[in-house]
């Protein structure tokens, strides 16, 4: 029976076999070509959204100005904020996670590599579903907030595109998550119990469980909107019965998780590049994984500080101003534990940990103009100003955006073989921290002097215009930074300065294999007898404490290491690659364009693409007989 | 060969600072007429303090936990004469660090509540100003239900009087800010939410919408007049005369039959007469589409506080109101430069 399935698969579609070429890519669903695949299609919209973000401040330039209409720049801010969020910062850090968590773990790959390949091709077309709208009418204009009801009225097909693309790429979250959560909850190798993971196998973990709860709360308010803008549903219309608060808790029990979402793999990436580079364990473990859990629970009641000023009432803002304070608290907990990781360190300034220290410099800033958003009447003058804009760019960017860069410079030797330059590394660090601060810095004092978000343009005389000239040249600066970085991936490719395995004397499991890792990553699934147990093994703790070296390399210290064993001789088996989850992920976006102009026959032929997907998944084995 | 690096970086760090400084002290010197930090208003005095307490604390605590970050950096950077000490963390440290921020927080989080608690407080008396906001895509229009009075983006009050204001939202959500006066307090449609201004200080603030409302979020400005009481009486009792237009002649006369009746067939080519959407009381124009423009030409701006009132700016606006203000309702009705000429004489005489 089965075979017969199987010879009618091959007559439709035969398994894919390449193992080069941009074909093997496509179908592949090896973990670290998922990885790199997201990382860099995250880095392209990287780029993408940050020319948005020029365009924006040359227009903001000067007061007055007209580089772009009204028109434009609303769907030039809406466009920056939901690319940066949902195609940069999430996919770069599901990326890290795609590359590392097998490798932390001691695993071969994720638990479900095809469902893997799926949320990566859905994350693609979802972005790309996004990008079309400026070719078919008119680009998301809305905000990335969305607030209804006018994110119901907007005539343009924008915001549809966006309440259709975003459910989408929610798809995509949350098939990763379901992944993540199996991946590390039974894939880890024997030994590797949960307080021996990587705190970044931590935060992906919590990460995972935030985007599984935090996906179907925007997917319902996302769907409410769909409903309202393509049949004249009145989920917000108050003339109707309906409310347009209901969106902002929504769309707030989601938006404030996400922020976590965002935020957590980088707090991971800082806590394995700051013990690499200080010579020294995580200062209080424990306490860095419990602080992390402990922001994924609160980060659910938290979100109605992003409303203080809807008229929620004395009651409501007092309790959310609480709860809003003492989030600070594990936040401030991982702060000192990365300094106390330092402390006593024997700390080398290498370009990782360069990036990793300018985040946790920048994360204060960030974390202290967090807290006083807390303080109710006093973030009703703030709110909604550049104060605000200042604040969560210094979490998402000096926060989030450092540590991934972090992350790229420290594990790009074990994902290429070769080094980046530490020249141009140091120089991009530099000039992206000076880039950044006088980009938005400046917006505090703009923000507190009264200049509101989200406006085209703004009068002369408001005493605005040399903060804003000046944010405008650090925007450039920060464009040079990321060119700076894109000659370094260039050059370091040409003078491929190879890494060896374990470049920066690491800690943990993924550096004991080669660079690149082969495809099945372990040859002999490894035993796990330590917390950054790479570590113990290339060190002994001396008669004062002090490290010494027991080896000169992993490789002889391997097979003392090792849970199972090839000694059967056949190989390992890895999953092979497949078409359907590349053509179950295309069948969404047609179905998203059949509802948005209403071609219902569209609808259909995405459905057919879809369930022809999703059957030869299903009938295909995970594993091509040889 | 070292050495001359160095120096260079500490010029370059010397320089740096220096500029910084420089930036900042012209900044501090800039005039910024809609800053939320030169208060006047009851609640924007109560927010300013509150900021003042949580900036200083935050400003303490950034030096100390940067300076714990910049002295690791320095006094723990690699040496060849130094091994990395191999702890793995502190209970009682750990503890200590989580309880003091835990207890500053509670710190701030008491006068936090107790200034919500307070400025919650609906105002109470006899003098108790009460005018009703409504926000439109993209003006604000201000009734006075006691004195009758209608008038648009221009908000006028007394010293020394609680000025409540409701607020309810014609079509989006829309946001209130003076910030001289409060904190900002969002229009949301189907909720009435309030704000309570009081000041002493006579003078003019500056405002403008908070909440994202589309096209000309950005030009919906508006202005706050806060008179003596005897001044603002003046005004109250200048806003209640109808208009004066039977003294009307020339120019403006054939402009009040244009704003009334349109050109021919009681239209524009681009659209309905002026009184299908305004109203200008004491005549037969009692349009509630657009602003109430009775006094219209006692106002000092117009478009959403966006342009100085004057004969340019006004026949710019009657040539093409949507290239002034993207999205405004008012379509570009096709008037002939005369037409437009008769019709800003007409505007302006309505004082």
């Amino acid at each position: 029976m089965a075979t017969v399935v199987v010879e009618q698969r091959r007559r439709m579609f035969n398994r894919p076999t390449a193992k080069t070429g941009w074909w093997s890519w496509v179908t592949s669903v090896d973990h670290k070509r998922i990885g790199l695949m997201y990382i860099a299609t995250a880095l392209a919209f990287f780029l993408i959204g940050g020319t948005e973000a020029l365009f924006i401040r040359l227009q903001l330039a000067k007061p007055n100005n007209t580089v772009l209409s009204a028109n434009a720049y609303n769907q030039f801010f809406t466009m920056h904020g939901l690319t940066m969020i949902f195609l940069v910062v999430m996919p770069f850090g599901v990326g890290m996670m795609n590359y590392l968590v097998p490798l932390m773990i001691g695993a071969r790959d994720v638990a479900f590599p095809r469902l893997n390949a799926f949320s990566y091709w859905l994350f693609v077309f979802g972005g790309l579903f996004l990008y079309s709208s400026f070719a078919l009418g008119g680009a998301p204009d809305g905000g990335w907030f969305g607030y209804a009801p006018l994110s119901t009225t907007l005539p343009s097909h924008g915001m549809t595109f966006y309440s259709i693309g975003l459910q989408i790429l929610g798809v995509a979250s949350i098939a990763g998550a379901a992944n993540f959560i199996v991946t590390i909850i039974n894939m880890r190798a024997p030994g590797m119990t949960l307080m021996r993971m990587p705190v970044f196998v931590w935060m992906s973990l919590v990460t995972s469980f935030l985007l599984l709860f935090a996906m179907p709360v925007i997917a319902v308010a996302l769907f409410e909107l769909m409903f309202s803008r393509v049949f004249g549903a009145v989920f917000f219309n108050p003339l109707k019965g309906g409310d347009p608060l209901l969106w902002q808790h929504l769309f707030w029990i989601f938006g404030h998780p996400e922020v976590y979402i965002m935020i957590l793999p980088a707090m991971g990436i800082v806590s394995e590049v700051l013990p690499t580079f200080s010579r020294k364990p995580l200062f209080g473990y424990a306490a860095v994984v419990y602080a992390g859990i402990a922001i994924g629970f609160m980060g659910w009641g938290v979100w109605a500080h992003h409303m203080f000023a809807a008229g929620l009432g004395p009651v409501a803002n007092s309790a959310f101003a609480l709860s809003t304070m003492f989030i600070a608290v594990p936040t401030g907990v991982k702060i000192f534990n990365w300094i106390g990781t330092m402390w006593g360190g024997s700390l080398r300034f290498q370009t990782p940990m360069l990036f990793s220290i300018g985040f946790v410099a920048m994360f204060i800033i960030g974390g202290l103009s967090g807290v006083t958003h807390a303080v109710v009447p006093s973030d009703m003058q703030q709110t909604d100003t550049y104060y605000i804009v200042a604040h969560f760019h210094y979490v998402l960017f000096g926060g989030a955006i450092f540590g991934l860069f972090s992350g790229v410079y420290y594990w790009w030797p074990k994902a290429f073989g070769y080094t980046l330059s530490e020249g141009l590394g140091k120089l991009h660090f530099w000039l992206m921290l000076i880039g950044f601060n006088v980009t938005f810095g400046p917006m505090h004092i703009l923000g507190l002097e009264g200049m509101p978000r989200r406006i085209y343009t703004y009068p002369n005389g408001l005493g605005w215009n040399m903060w804003n000239l000046i944010e405008t040249i650090g925007a450039f600066t920060i464009a040079a930074s990321i060119v700076v970085f894109m000659v370094n991936v260039r050059r370091s490719r040409k003078v491929r300065e190879m890494a060896g395995s374990d470049p920066w004397d690491a800690r943990t499991l993924e550096w004991s294999t080669p660079s690149p890792p082969p495809e099945y990553n372990f040859e002999q699934i490894p035993l796990v007898e330590n917390r950054d147990d790479w570590w113990h093994r290339k060190y002994i703790l001396g008669p004062s404490g002090e490290p010494v070296r027991v080896f000169a390399g992993g490789a002889d210290m391997v097979d003392e290491n090792v849970a199972v064993r090839d000694e059967h001789g056949h190989g390992i088996h890895m999953p092979s690659p497949s078409y359907f989850p590349v053509v179950l992920a295309f069948g969404l976006p047609l179905m998203g364009y059949g509802v948005i102009f209403k071609l219902w026959w569209l609808v259909g032929v995405g459905l057919l693409v879809l369930l022809t997907g999703a059957y030869g998944w299903v009938l295909e084995p995970a594993t091509a007989e040889e | 060969m070292s050495r001359p690096t160095v120096d260079r970086r500490k010029v370059a760090l010397l320089g740096g600072s220096l500029l910084l400084i420089a930036l900042i002290a012209t900044g501090c010197s800039q005039k910024y007429p809609q800053s939320a930090l030169s208060p006047v208003g009851k609640v924007a005095e109560e927010a300013n303090n509150l900021w003042n307490l949580v900036f200083g604390i935050a400003v303490v605590i950034f030096f100390l936990v940067e300076g714990a970050l910049v002295y690791a950096l320095i006094k723990f950077r690699q040496r060849p004469d130094r091994q990395p000490a191999q702890f793995h963390g502190n209970t009682k440290l750990e503890v200590i660090l989580t309880i003091i921020p835990a207890l500053i927080l509670a710190g701030i989080a008491v006068p936090t509540v107790q200034t919500i608690a307070r400025i919650a407080k609906r105002p109470t008396g006899s003098n108790v100003l009460n005018v009703t906001v409504t926000a439109h895509q993209f003006w604000w229009q201000f009734n006075y239900p006691q004195q009758h009075i209608t008038t648009a983006n221009e908000l006028h009050m007394p010293t020394g009087t609680p000025v409540y204001l409701s607020l309810v939202g014609a079509d989006v959500i829309h946001s209130l800010w003076v910030p001289a006066l409060s904190g900002t307090q969002d229009v949301v449609p189907g909720h009435i939410n309030h704000l309570m201004y009081e000041t002493d200080k006579p003078g003019v603030y500056l405002g403008q919408c908070k909440e994202f409302c589309g096209l000309s979020h950005a030009n919906m400005h508006v202005r706050v007049f806060v008179q003596t009481p005897a001044n603002y009486q003046r005004w109250v009792a200048a806003q209640q005369q109808p208009a004066q237009t039977a003294s009307l002649s020339g120019d403006a006369a054939v402009g009040e039959k244009l704003f009334l009746h349109g050109a021919s067939g009681g239209s524009f080519p681009g659209g309905p007469a002026c009184s299908g959407c305004h109203a200008v009381s004491g005549t037969s124009a009692q349009g509630v589409v657009g602003p109430n423009l009775t006094h219209f030409g006692s106002r000092t701006r117009l478009a959403g506080e966006t342009y100085v009132n004057n004969t340019g700016n006004l026949t710019n606006w009657l040539n093409d109101p949507p290239l002034m203000k993207p999205g405004v309702d008012m379509p570009k009705l096709g008037l002939t430069s005369t037409q437009i000429k008769e019709l800003v004489a007409y505007l302006q005489s309505l004082k």
